[in-house]
């Protein structure tokens, strides 16, 4: 999609003026998100990556000029955990890959499974999201298999790229992991909300306990497995075979790549983070939505937090009405890293309205524009390059009208490392098409 | 005893402060402007909205310098407290109605109302294609089941076309599908979606004629029996007399169609088009033929007729002469419900509509929608004073909330709603205390005297 690799740059000194990645995006309002926002300044892109943002640039020769006036210009957001691009209708099974059967896949990619082609990856890169962790796992509920304890490996991409190889950033950046949970309720409020196949699957407190303690039993002996072929291969033990799953856990027994935890209750958040603490793991907490007493623990234990949609109601029928809305303030003031996920495909577009939402209910604006940059390329250790406006990082850059994290803001360009990518879309199609019948 | 005196104090209070003054705040009235300045309420009704107002002595005044107010904010398609949603056992269920299964004391009302909701359309569910009656409630927490009814409006009855009820008719395996059913229910086509409706209306024309000509021969004296009651076909019957609005769940373009056209054969006029996700392709006849759209903001591909759905629907049903609004579809907890100002600000950017065309999206137009914009849906004298008070541009991700008030009471107050948190936690602590104690107290022995 883009021409670079070694003849790019071989050339790039002759003729970068008229490469598709360098410009000088100009007189624009600059959120660098690692620092205040500056305003008036041009932002200098040579290569795909940011050269230098100022007042005055000065440019040597003929170069691609994109007027900024009147326009803000952020990093790209990134999304910390969403299946876009593994599932196009996600009542549909044939149509979503996410959620293999088994409890241990390790060993599964979620990047060999994203379909350049889905109609959801332009949708989504409209509203200024240029990357995305691809989660391997389904959220527990519906999609595929589901119930996997380790799903499989989460992958960073760009939304745009002619096969998923283009689109690669980091393709091992997390293993997923659900912690097993105490299932004696349904989703919904009462029983009444349950349908009755779901109803009659109900069970006592002490039968969910006792498959939950049985389940994290498993997930313990697995790990213990692995440890175990993790020796014998570093020993060079005669005959040991080679094991795909084992295989794919040695860079987590390492702690050289994080687990993405998905663990939303105090009780969940504990037995996690015991765990990992004893086995030396790296872990990173997703869909954290009652944290309760764990949360300074986090702070402390400096755990980062990767937070679902605060579009929902809260768990319990007594919690306070806002409470999913004031939660990523909550961890915030306790001093824990929070990045946002959408965690679902259709709205995995709202994710800049996730973090608005959460600043109505006492999340500090920088620290809201952080958890959808900055913070989620920290929490994933791509920093060096990406989540932030500054020299050196490859230019995913987001030019709107306004503020970013605003619903009524459009977004007007979008560039991944310095290349224009189409805004248009399916949506977008449809509307001319339909607004022009006569 | 004490919390019985604290109510009939607070009774009191009430009935002394029967005059409320909302003052300069940024009125947004929907109808007539926006305006800094004041609204007066007397008795639960809107006596005067102006930059400057007469201010009654003995008022209450609620200061709302710097804030937004916004009517109450109405929801045409929810299915919130109520204890059953679908009757799905057979395909026309017209005689049975969610009226009838309001449960006063469910979380999502009071959710609702934090949200700025004060009157919601709660609908039968979409399994059947002809579903059952609605129920318009106000967000009037606190009082019965009775005590929400919204009295003035007009009754409504729930139709579906599409997947939905097809769907026991289904004999496919797929994904979501009720795999190796043995029950299929008529229909499972869309073609079958459709002769349903044409069967059930031709009979309720057959019962509405028996009904005329009963009346007719009493009238001129003759004898006559009455013909036997059929509560399934009097609901339809009053579908066909204007006397009951429908309000019919569709996704295609080509269901909307059908309908419409059905509609048209048969008499009856459709009020709203519920989330009408193609309606952009079809924008055309439904604004010929006077119907509304009730739809979503931005949901998409979650099942096949949602594929084509596009956030730019609600802009273009409204550009292409359409009656617009927004709902939320809430069901077992109200969620979208608590956010449908961010809903209208979103349709802003997908299509451009105005702020106050935005705003009118979740208040006038459902309200005409529902045949109550008499009483509710703008800031005008002489309507209902149901208002919601922001902190900042209700149409904008970072506003929020601070008080709803229905016929000029207050029901939600966020500082209130904060301050009483820690006691609530203490007396939940307690129960939870006297609950483990009851437990420790009947537990059986271990060890017995023979």
């Amino acid at each position: 999609m883009r021409s670079r690799g070694l003849l790019g740059i071989i050339l790039a000194a002759s003729v970068y003026a008229g490469a598709n990645d360098t410009m000088l995006i100009r007189n624009a309002t600059v959120h660098p998100v690692s620092g205040p926002k500056q305003e008036n300044v041009s932002v200098l892109v040579v290569d795909g990556k940011i050269a230098e943002v100022g007042a005055k640039i000065a440019t040597k020769g003929k170069i691609k000029i994109v007027e900024g006036k009147g326009l803000h210009v952020y990093p790209g957001m990134i999304d910390s955990g969403s299946p876009v691009g593994m599932s196009e209708i996600s009542s549909v099974r044939e149509t979503t890959d996410t959620g293999e059967l088994g409890d241990f896949n390790p060993q599964l990619r979620a990047l060999i499974a994203v379909n350049p082609e889905s109609e959801h990856i332009p949708v989504v890169r409209a509203n200024g999201i240029t990357s995305v962790m691809v989660l391997p796992g389904s959220m527990g509920g519906r999609g595929g298999g589901g119930g996997s304890i380790i799903s499989g490996q989460v992958s960073m991409i760009h939304l745009d790229g002619w096969t998923w190889e283009e689109m690669e950033i980091k393709r091992d950046a997390a293993l997923q992991l659900v912690w097993p949970a105490i299932a004696s309720r349904g989703r919904g409020a009462t029983d009444d909300d349950l349908p009755p196949a779901l109803a009659a699957r109900r069970m006592t407190f002490a039968q969910a306990k006792r498959n939950q303690e049985e389940e994290v039993r498993k997930l313990k002996e697995f790990v213990e497995a692995a440890r175990r072929y993790q020796k014998a291969k570093a020993g060079k033990e005669p005959g040991l075979k080679p094991d795909l799953k084992f295989e794919a856990m040695l860079p987590v027994l390492d702690g050289k790549r994080p687990i993405m935890v998905l663990a939303s209750r105090e009780r969940e958040i504990r037995e996690a983070v015991d765990w990992a603490e004893r086995e030396r793991l790296k872990i990173v907490l997703a869909n954290v939505r009652e944290p309760g007493k764990m949360t300074e623990e986090l702070a402390r234990k400096k755990i980062p937090v990767i937070l679902g949609s605060p579009f929902t109601t809260p768990i319990d029928d007594d919690a306070a009405y806002d409470e999913p809305f004031t939660l990523a303030a909550l961890l915030n003031k306790a001093g824990v890293k929070i990045a946002f996920a959408s965690f679902g495909t259709q709205f995995a577009r709202n994710l800049p309205y996730e973090a608005g939402q959460s600043v109505a209910f006492g999340l500090p604006y920088d620290e809201a524009l952080k958890s959808v940059t900055l913070n989620a390329a920290e929490i994933w250790g791509v920093a060096d390059q990406y989540g932030s406006i500054e020299p050196g990082k490859w230019a995913d850059l987001v030019v709107t009208d306004g503020d970013l994290l605003e619903v009524k803001t459009n977004v007007k360009m979008m560039f991944i490392k310095g290349a224009p990518v189409d805004l248009e879309s399916k949506h977008t199609k449809l509307y001319k098409k339909y607004l022009a019948r006569p | 005893m004490r919390t019985i005196l604290l109510g009939l104090l607070t009774l009191v209070g009430l009935s002394a402060q029967n005059t409320v003054v909302i003052q300069n705040g940024i009125i947004h009235t929907v109808t007539k402007g926006t305006i800094t300045g004041s609204v007066v309420i007397v008795n639960g009704k809107i006596t005067e909205v102006g930059e400057k107002v007469m201010t009654p002595a003995g008022a209450k005044i609620v200061d709302a310098s710097g804030k937004h107010v916004i009517p109450g904010i109405i929801d045409c398609h929810t299915h919130i407290a109520v204890d059953a949603i679908n009757e799905g056992s057979v395909s026309v269920s017209s005689m049975v109605g969610v009226d009838d299964v309001v449960n006063n004391e469910r979380m999502d009302i009071y959710r609702a109302l934090a949200g700025g909701v004060t009157t919601a359309n709660v609908l039968h569910g979409s399994a059947n294609a002809i579903g059952g009656r609605n129920v318009v409630l106000k967000m009037r927490w606190g009082k019965d089941a009775d005590g929400l009814v919204f009295k003035e409006a007009k009754p409504g009855l729930k139709m579906a076309l599409g997947e939905n009820p097809k769907r026991q008719g289904m004999q496919t395996t797929g994904f979501g599908a009720q795999a190796g059913q043995q029950n299929l229910r008529y229909p499972g086509t869309r073609m079958g979606v459709e002769d349903v409706i044409r069967e059930a209306f031709t009979n309720a024309k057959e019962y509405q004629k028996e009904w005329k000509d009963y009346e007719a021969k009493k009238a001129r004296g003759e004898m006559a029996l009455p013909p036997r009651r059929d509560l399934q076909l009097e609901t339809l019957v009053e579908v066909l007399e204007g006397k009951r609005l429908v309000h019919a769940h569709c996704y295609r373009a080509d269901e909307i169609l059908m309908l419409l056209r059905v509609s048209q054969e048969f008499g009856f006029k459709i009020a709203t088009l519920q989330h009408v996700l193609e309606g952009y392709k079809v924008a055309k006849e439904i604004a010929a033929a006077g119907v509304g759209a009730s739809t979503f903001s931005d949901w998409w591909s979650y099942k096949v007729e949602a594929y084509d759905a596009i956030p730019y629907n609600a802009a273009v049903l409204q550009k292409k002469g359409v009656l617009v609004s927004l709902n939320s579809d809430d069901a077992g907890g109200a969620e979208l419900m608590r956010r449908l100002n961010t809903e209208a600000g979103k349709i802003m950017k997908y299509g451009g509509v105005t702020e106050d065309e935005a705003l009118a999206m979740i208040t006038i137009n459902p309200a005409k929608q529902l045949g109550i914009d008499q009483y509710v849906g703008s800031i005008e004298a002489g309507k209902q004073a149901d208002l919601v008070i922001y902190d900042k541009d209700p149409l904008s991700i970072f506003s929020k909330v601070e008080k709803v008030f229905i016929d000029g009471q207050q029901y939600f107050d966020r500082d209130g709603d904060m301050s009483a948190r820690p006691r609530k936690e203490a007396e939940k602590k307690g129960l939870l205390e006297k609950e483990k104690e009851t437990e420790r107290r009947n537990a059986p022995q271990t060890r017995r005297p023979s």
